[in-house]
């Protein structure tokens, strides 16, 4: 009555929500979107982490995925900062503007 | 029962993870992330992940998804219309993540292929979680807090303004 699906429909839902973080990465030049594409993709990863550690009956899994949720949190607070200064600086979020590492 | 659930949060997740990367109002975009996460939170808890569960709602659609909306107000992004890349760029941008979908699932149909169920368990539970977190990973638990204090300082420090930057608007 109470059946999970096999590990391999998680492995395809994982997969097809990383694929779709690439697609904005590449796709988009908003830099607040390309890091929320990024965070899309983290999510994807600890979805499938969290599938393996179930499957396995193995709780390193889980606190693997507790340790990625810390870096993703320090990272998106790095990169906004970045963001908000470069906006400050260069009056656009548009990242196809910030070739210029010169001045 | 339980994979009925699976087949329908997996499928809304896909659909607003698309919708993420279509809209073209930011917010529209945030808020479909943050819908994204829950429902994720929701494939946590059909595992039996109650402590991931919450703390991806707390930390994610509470903190994160906060932080990336305060921002947007704070620059008042909402409005302005995203120069968008030409539409041949945006083909190929698809079609290079289709391509890395094919390969991942063609390495999984080459992999293994057994239809075994995931069996539901009670690691996820705060109590074995946490019991696991302060035992055997503290360390680890208390180097992620050394790498709060630095992201925290290196945003203060690249969020400040420097004091030319000061004198000049003052005058």
């Amino acid at each position: 009555m109470l059946n999970l699906p096999p590990i391999e429909h998680y492995i395809w839902l994982s997969s097809l929500l990383f694929c779709i973080g690439v697609a904005g990465v590449l796709m988009r030049r908003n830099g607040i979107v390309l890091l929320m594409c990024i965070e899309l993709m983290l999510n994807s990863v600890n979805l499938l982490l969290v599938a393996f550690s179930t499957y396995f009956q193995d709780s390193a899994g889980q606190l693997f995925v507790f340790f990625i949720m810390v870096v993703a949190a320090a990272e998106v607070a790095v990169g906004l900062s970045i963001l908000v200064m470069l906006y400050r600086n260069l009056k656009t979020v548009d990242i196809s503007l910030f070739d210029k590492l010169k001045n | 029962m339980l994979n009925y659930i699976f087949y329908i949060l997996g499928g809304l997740s896909v659909i607003t993870a698309i919708m993420v990367i279509s809209f073209r109002n930011p917010i529209y975009s945030v808020l479909s992330l943050i819908a994204t996460f829950f429902l994720i939170s929701g494939q946590y808890l059909l595992m039996n992940a109650q402590f991931l569960s919450i703390v991806n709602i707390i930390v994610y659609a509470g903190a994160i998804m906060v932080l990336f909306l305060f921002v947007l107000m704070l620059l008042n992004l909402n409005n302005i219309n995203e120069p968008l890349k030409p539409i041949k760029l945006k083909t190929i941008g698809v079609i290079s993540a289709g391509i890395l979908l094919l390969t991942f699932l063609s390495a999984l149909t080459s992999m293994y292929n057994n239809e075994q169920v995931l069996q539901l368990s009670d690691i996820g539970l705060v109590k074995n979680l946490g019991r696991l977190l302060f035992t055997e990973y503290v360390v680890p638990f208390e180097v992620s807090s050394i790498l709060f204090i630095a992201a925290m300082v290196g945003s203060v420090l690249i969020g400040k303004r420097n004091k030319e930057e000061k004198e000049v608007e003052n005058a």
